[in-house]
């Protein structure tokens, strides 16, 4: 199949025979073809050359409704619910129309299901109040209520928890053995070894490998990673996830450069809220926050860069209380928020790349002098940031929307870190990122510590903060739980404050 | 590697991205005139269904809106309110609020105008006591933009509903103000004292051609570069294109949003009271010629871009000018005027939605 993109050809000439009874695993950076490969085969988009063939016999796929009917569901890597309906609103919806909806049969069938799943779905909230981690247990839900016969999972364990992967990975297993065909898309090479039957791999829209099944199980684990890093990159690196935190930047007997005491929240109907969070953060720190998402992770970092209005507690920054500053002030001074969702409060997608550099210092000079735009400045300091942070765009004019995920980040990694930054809020700061992205933002945020910046590290990757920080705090249900050093043995301490078992 | 360099992969792919320039405005052409032509082909048939000759009809709305002195001049004059209504519109859409509310505010700032210009040319110049009256037309109207703005603001009630309810408020209020306020005792029918024709904004040159055409469009081309060249319309495109982002960019949005409906707000006014110094003289009662409605479609289909609105402004200041003499003459009700500029405004509206539709499947 080929497929054809303004500026790119997003799938070239591949192949790919996905059979039933078998997790067919692919694997490729962002940008290699993997969203336009499901979705050509979820029917939102039809190849320019080559055809896909349904048991044997040529299908073009016309529609999503089309696919569905072929027995394929799809849970997307981003969120495709309604946010306005509850959860079994919309579970139930594309049913016939003239039937009334058969709420007690679907919540025989949910509770099912998710009793074997191991997640417990709120069926009567609302979408809008769900976690992005939960909604996206619910659009996994959504395929295996529809009794799919192929699932394909573009990105679906970036926001679960290492115990729910492992459980996802288990589940796929029954799932194929009852003769299911599975597609499971991910960046993360070591759920592909460990999970996978056979596995593509796809490099700038091509496919650049296959490891059959009796070639995988000859291999093992390490060989496999091994060879699939090879394939992707064409080097032989060692697997990153397995890379461990070094050096700090930190000195013990420094002044906290950030401040926080009994910071606290009220709770709403669709979070925690916080309550009574204090912790210090030296220069050249990092501290993670660790902890299941929708835990008040995003109420901790929308408090602390002013977004969201504090029902107590003080927050100082070298010394100095920053209450009662907004968040352009509290920007000046020096403190910063790399959000999590780039495309929803991040950035304006729409706008070209160059105006998202200054999004958060319109009408500041040098870039606008009296009001009034400063078109060279903008261009030309726009242009540096690009070059300095390695911004892969067309052009300056392109719509930030346009550009790939780990793009993005780098627009906002570009914007949040110049020009006196002193405290860095990084909000899962590698979530969809791809291999190459995720260790270049790592870097980064290494990079930012050694300059003498204190960093919080908010992330529902245990990996990433087991590799980057220097403490972990854990956050359940709104609360700092615990409070460890990096240490070579606090993965099971934090994993079990994670899950709310005492240390 | 920065910004990329145009390789042979994306090479392949330029076929799918517009047209080189040629081709580009000849698209165009067909875009805008295809659809003008497939209107007038569509109101032709009603008019032969009502037994009128169209090309009379199409005739004379030629000639009266654009060819003859008389009816360029009419429909110019036309421009100059016309200009100010989409001015305000474009400020409120390009910031994603929803001001539906044009006609209350059009009326009240026309009634305000009226009302005050004629007391205040008795006691001084007129180069003092217009100005004075535009700006308490303008404060009229942004005053009463407040109650939507400020529910908008601190309470996030939908500025469509509170606008549009506004608006029967408004228009009610002005005839109000009309009949039993500022109603001139001198003649029998209800209406406000008339501003004598030597006190109104002067004509241009030896025509009949308000020199509010020429404020309208200075006031267009300014709003046109404040939203697109300065901080200020930045920070309101982006409170209207993502208002999320606005929050976290730490943009103060409820000081924006009232901002955003006081400008719109009193724009509109001002086009009201254009009209009425520049050309009416007075309000009569129940007058309200629901300007603010007509160039909702126009903005829209000028993308909130001032030029293209200037560009619509006109095609509809024409077909209202041509249409109102053309109905009189050929005999059908005055209203067929309506007719034919819906029918235009939903077949151009149409080409954009296929013209769209056509490019994303080429896309995709």
């Amino acid at each position: 199949m080929t497929k054809r993109f303004t500026g790119v050809v997003a799938n070239d000439s591949v192949d790919l025979k996905i059979r039933s009874g078998e997790v067919h695993v692919l694997l490729g950076e962002n940008g290699a073809g993997k969203s336009t490969l499901i979705g050509m085969l979820s029917g939102l988009q039809q190849p320019d050359e080559g055809r896909i063939l349904v048991d044997g016999k040529p299908t073009p796929i016309t529609s999503p409704r089309h696919a569905l009917a072929l027995g394929i569901g799809t849970v997307f890597q981003h969120m495709m619910l309604v946010p306005t309906l509850t959860v079994a609103e919309n579970l139930l919806l594309g049913g016939p129309w003239w039937q009334r909806p058969r709420i007690g049969q679907l919540e025989a069938r949910v509770a099912e299901i998710t009793k074997s799943l191991n997640i417990t779905v709120r069926l009567h909230a609302k979408v809008s109040e769900l976690s992005l981690g939960e909604q996206q247990q619910v659009e996994i839900l959504r395929a295996m209520v529809r009794n799919s016969r192929l699932l394909i999972l573009d990105e679906s364990t970036s926001m679960l928890t290492p115990q729910g992967i492992e459980e996802l990975g288990a589940l796929m297993r029954r799932l194929v053995e009852k003769g299911l065909a599975i597609v499971f898309i991910t960046h993360k090479l070591k759920e592909a070894a460990a999970f996978g039957d056979r596995i593509s791999v796809l490099k700038l829209g091509r496919k650049v490998g296959e490891i059959t099944p009796p070639r995988l199980k000859f291999l093992g684990e390490q060989a496999a990673i091994t060879e699939i890093v090879e394939m992707m990159f064409g080097k032989q690196t060692d697997d990153p996830d397995a890379e461990r935190h070094a050096d700090t930047f930190a000195k013990a007997e420094a002044e906290p450069l950030l401040q926080v005491r009994d910071l606290s929240v009220a709770p709403m109907a669709d979070s925690p809220g916080l309550s009574s969070i204090s912790f210090d953060i030296r220069p050249g720190e990092i501290l993670g926050i660790a902890g299941i998402d929708g835990n008040g992770q995003k109420q901790l970092a929308e408090a602390l860069s002013g977004q969201l209005a504090t029902t107590g507690g003080s927050v100082i920054l070298d010394g100095r209380s920053i209450d009662a500053m907004d968040v352009g002030q509290r920007r000046v001074a020096g403190l910063r928020y790399l959000t999590d969702d780039r495309l929803g409060e991040g950035t304006v997608g729409a706008f070209p790349v160059s105006i998202n550099f200054f999004l958060k210092q319109v009408g500041e000079e040098p870039f606008w002098r009296r009001g009034f735009e400063k078109r060279g400045e903008i261009e030309s300091r726009a242009g540096e940031l690009v070059r300095e942070y390695d911004v892969r765009t067309p052009s300056l004019k392109t719509p930030v929307g346009r550009l790939s995920g780990g793009n993005i980040q780098k627009v906002l990694l570009a914007r949040e870190l110049a020009d006196g930054a002193r405290v860095v809020i990084f909000n899962k700061p590698t979530y969809g990122l791809d291999l190459a992205n995720t260790l270049a933002s790592r870097q980064r945020i290494r990079d930012t510590a050694a300059r003498g910046l204190a960093i919080l590290l908010i992330s529902t990757d245990l990996e990433e903060l087991l590799s980057m920080c220097d403490r972990i705090a854990v956050i359940a249900n709104g609360r700092l739980v615990g409070d460890v050093q990096n240490e070579d043995d606090v993965r099971t301490t934090v994993g079990r404050m994670m899950v709310g078992v005492a240390a | 590697m920065s910004v990329e360099a145009t390789g042979p992969a994306e090479a392949t792919a330029i076929d799918s991205t517009p047209a080189p320039a040629g081709g580009g405005v000849l698209h165009r052409l067909l875009m805008a005139i295809g659809p003008i032509f497939a209107a007038l082909v569509l109101a032709g048939a009603i008019l032969i269904a009502v037994g009128v000759d169209p090309l009379t009809y199409y005739g004379t709305v030629l000639e009266r809106g654009l060819l003859s002195p008389l009816g360029i001049q009419q429909t110019l004059t036309r421009m100059a309110p016309l200009l100010f209504v989409a001015a305000g519109l474009i400020v409120a859409f390009r910031a994603g609020m929803w001001n539906l509310g044009g006609d209350g505010q059009f009326l009240l700032g026309a009634v305000i105008a009226a009302a005050s210009a004629p007391l205040l040319v008795e006691v001084m110049p007129g180069w003092m006591a217009l100005p004075i009256a535009f700006v308490l037309a303008t404060v009229v109207a942004m005053i009463w933009s407040l109650v939507p703005a400020l529910l908008r603001a601190y309470q996030g009630v939908n500025e469509i509903i509170t606008t549009l309810m506004m608006t029967f408020l408004g228009t009610s209020l002005a005839n109000v103000l009309v009949k039993l306020v500022f109603l001139d005792p001198a003649t029998t029918v209800p209406q406000t004292r008339t501003l004598p024709v030597d006190d109104r904004l002067p004509r241009l040159f030896d025509t009949t051609i308000t020199s509010g055409l020429l404020f309208g469009l200075v006031a267009i081309i300014a709003v046109h570069l404040m939203m697109t060249r300065t901080a200020f319309g930045l920070k309101l495109r982006i409170v209207g294109a993502n208002p999320r982002a606005a929050i976290h960019a730490g943009l103060g949005v409820p000081k924006l949003t009232v901002a955003v409906f006081a400008l719109s707000a009193g724009l509109v006014g001002l086009g009201g009271a254009v009209d009425i110094l520049g050309v009416q003289g007075n309000v009569r009662a129940d007058w309200n010629p629901a300007y603010g409605m007509a160039v909702i479609p126009a903005v829209f289909l000028a993308r909130m871009n001032g030029f293209a609105a200037i560009g619509f402004v006109f095609l509809l200041s024409v077909l209202s000018i041509g249409g109102e003499s053309a109905a009189r003459r050929v005999g059908v009700p005055n209203t067929f005027t309506l007719v034919l500029v819906a029918i235009v405004l939903i077949m151009l509206a149409l080409a954009e939605y296929f013209d769209h539709r056509h490019n994303q499947s080429r896309k995709a």
